[in-house]
């Protein structure tokens, strides 16, 4: 089982979404996200005061997956969420330890499924 | 199609002009031989203090129409990333508006008149217009109120077209378009329908408090940016729902709220005629959001919040020219027929047609101020007003021709005139922001805010 987080634009989610349902992929956690990378921000300006903008809004998508899948799941974020320019966002692929449905007490991959 | 549609009404003003030029003459006349009447007589009328009292908070409630009332209204239902972008955008409009108001605005739409058309210049930078009265728009009042007064409701003309292009066109279009739209739009329609010497207003057109000026003229030019800007990335399908609802309840409340300014300041005096104006109001909004509330439940077997406030604006909008003259009964009609219609179009309609008029400024404002225009050439009646006529269904069906043409007039001047505008703007500046500044939302990247902070 794996655990992939992607952090990505928040004007991309619908195409990720879009992307990760068409590779039958449906569990999917999604939070907004504040963070910065290499990419520099829009500043913002309030009564003059320019404001540098450090963190970027960003959003967070949590996806746990059996291994089979792992890679259909990375593929589908990082072709819809790619626009080639820096701030296109990051994937991260964890080993998930465990997985517990609990509805039911269910664990590791039938919990997922 | 634009030659076309010039064309056929170039025929229709040009005699409007020429019939009206000679009428005009004639009246100039007996205006001119007035003051030399009234030099030897009594005094000008005097200023009535409880008609002023009256006019000035009508005057303030009807700016609160726009801000907050609209600014909120409009804002609670784009997305979050836009929200400040629709508040500035009437914000700015209070600003730019006023000062072309008194710069010559007033003076175009009230000012002496040339052939029926348009006023001229005389009254620019507000000279003429005062502390005394005049008496051809209200006697009792200061001139300097009167003009106020109107002044909130070219405001919130081009503040009612926000609703058609939000989410999409750039900042500086918007000023520049608004301007113009203002100017060559807004101020001759005004007063061709309330101006002294207006051809509407000599053909006996009815609208007591703005139906055909404000909401039909501010309805086509919406529809107009609606089709000339296009549609917003992922209209219709991926569109997030209303970003705060809550706001959006609190904006058409005080819309209703300013609206009695509107519609029962629209008498100009504190007076019996603005008591029933102020009923006639409050009964068709009612009736109207009721009616939508019942439109929803059949269709959709559950009430919704915006569709009790939409049925309610749609109320307001039906009734503005009718205020004055219906019965409380007239106006139940008025409203019902505004909450039937205007859910019919927003809901059945428009999806059919495809275009994208992002808060539904055409589907409310034209829709509704169309229907009112003509409710107004059936439930009229000189019972309720003397200064009015009676419609259709008090056994005159010449006042519901009357209606129609003015509407048609509006309708056909202001749409040609928008587009035009609208391709003018786009030479310049070009309307619609990038693809990458609409991801990102107008906020940020036309002001350099955000409405809400994600942490703290």
């Amino acid at each position: 089982m794996k655990y992939i987080i992607a952090i990505i634009q928040p004007d991309r989610l619908d195409e990720v979404l879009d992307s990760l349902t068409a590779k039958n992929i449906n569990l999917v956690t999604v939070s907004n996200a504040m963070g910065r990378g290499r990419q520099k921000g829009i500043a913002q300006v309030y009564r003059s005061h320019r404001e540098s903008g450090s963190l970027l809004r960003k959003v967070k998508l949590e996806i746990a997956v059996n291994d089979e899948f792992a890679k259909a799941a990375i593929e589908a974020v990082e072709g819809a969420a790619r626009t080639g320019q820096v701030g296109d966002g990051k994937i991260f692929v964890l080993d998930l330890e465990q997985a517990i449905r609990i509805r039911t007490g269910e664990c590791g991959a039938k919990a997922i499924g | 199609m634009n030659i076309t549609w010039k064309n056929r009404y170039a025929i229709p003003f040009a005699l409007a002009g020429l019939g009206l030029a000679a009428s005009g003459w004639a009246q100039e006349a007996t205006v001119a031989a007035a003051p030399v009447a009234a030099a030897a007589a009594p005094a000008a009328p005097a200023v009535n203090s409880g008609d002023t009292v009256w006019v000035l908070v009508s005057t303030a409630l009807v700016l609160l129409m726009t801000i907050p009332g609209l600014a909120l209204f409009y804002s609670g239902l784009v997305r979050r990333k836009n929200v400040l972008s629709v508040l500035m955008q009437c914000f700015f409009l209070v600003c730019m508006v006023t000062f072309q108001w008194v710069a010559l605005g007033y003076s175009l739409s009230f000012g002496p008149d040339i052939k029926g058309f348009i006023g001229n210049l005389s009254w620019g930078m507000l000279n003429h217009v005062g502390a005394d009265p005049n008496a051809d728009y209200a006697g009792t009042i200061p001139h300097s109120v009167f003009m106020l007064f109107q002044m909130m409701f070219a405001i919130i003309t081009p503040a009612l077209i926000v609703g058609a292009f939000a989410e999409r066109m750039k900042f500086a279009a918007f000023a520049l378009f608004a301007l113009l739209w203002t100017t060559l739009v807004y101020d001759p329609v005004a007063h061709w329908v309330w101006g002294m010497g207006g051809f509407l207003r000599k053909m006996g057109a009815l609208d007591f408090a703005g139906g055909t000026v404000v909401h039909i003229n501010a309805g086509i030019a919406a529809l107009v940016c609606a089709l000339v800007l296009g549609r917003r990335i992922g209209y219709p399908k991926k569109m997030s729902p209303p970003h705060n609802l809550p706001f959006a309840v609190i904006g058409a409340s005080l819309l209703w709220f300013g609206w009695f300014g509107f519609n029962a300041g629209s008498s100009l005096a504190a007076n019996g005629l603005a008591g029933s104006a102020f009923l006639a109001t409050h009964v068709a909004t009612a009736v109207a959001g009721l009616t939508w509330a019942v439109m929803d439940l059949v269709k959709n077997r559950h009430v919704t919040v915006l569709g009790i406030i939409s049925g309610a604006v749609a109320g307001l909008v039906a009734v503005t020219p009718a205020a004055g003259f219906v019965t409380p009964g007239g106006a139940m009609a008025i409203g019902a027929g505004a909450g039937v219609i205007c859910y019919l179009f927003v809901t059945v309609v428009k999806p059919l047609l495809g275009y994208d008029d992002s808060l539904d400024a055409f589907g409310v404002h034209g829709v509704g101020g169309t229907w009112g225009a003509l409710a107004t050439g059936l439930f009229a009646t000189t019972a309720v007003n003397g200064a009015g006529a009676n419609g259709l269904f008090y056994g005159n069906p010449a006042l519901l021709w009357i209606q129609l043409k003015a509407v048609l007039v509006t309708l056909a001047y202001s749409g040609v005139m928008s587009f035009v505008i609208l391709k003018i703007v786009n030479a310049v500046l070009g309307l619609r922001v990038s693809e990458q500044d609409e991801h990102i939302g107008l906020d940020l990247t036309d002001h350099r805010e955000t409405g809400y902070t994600l942490i703290d």
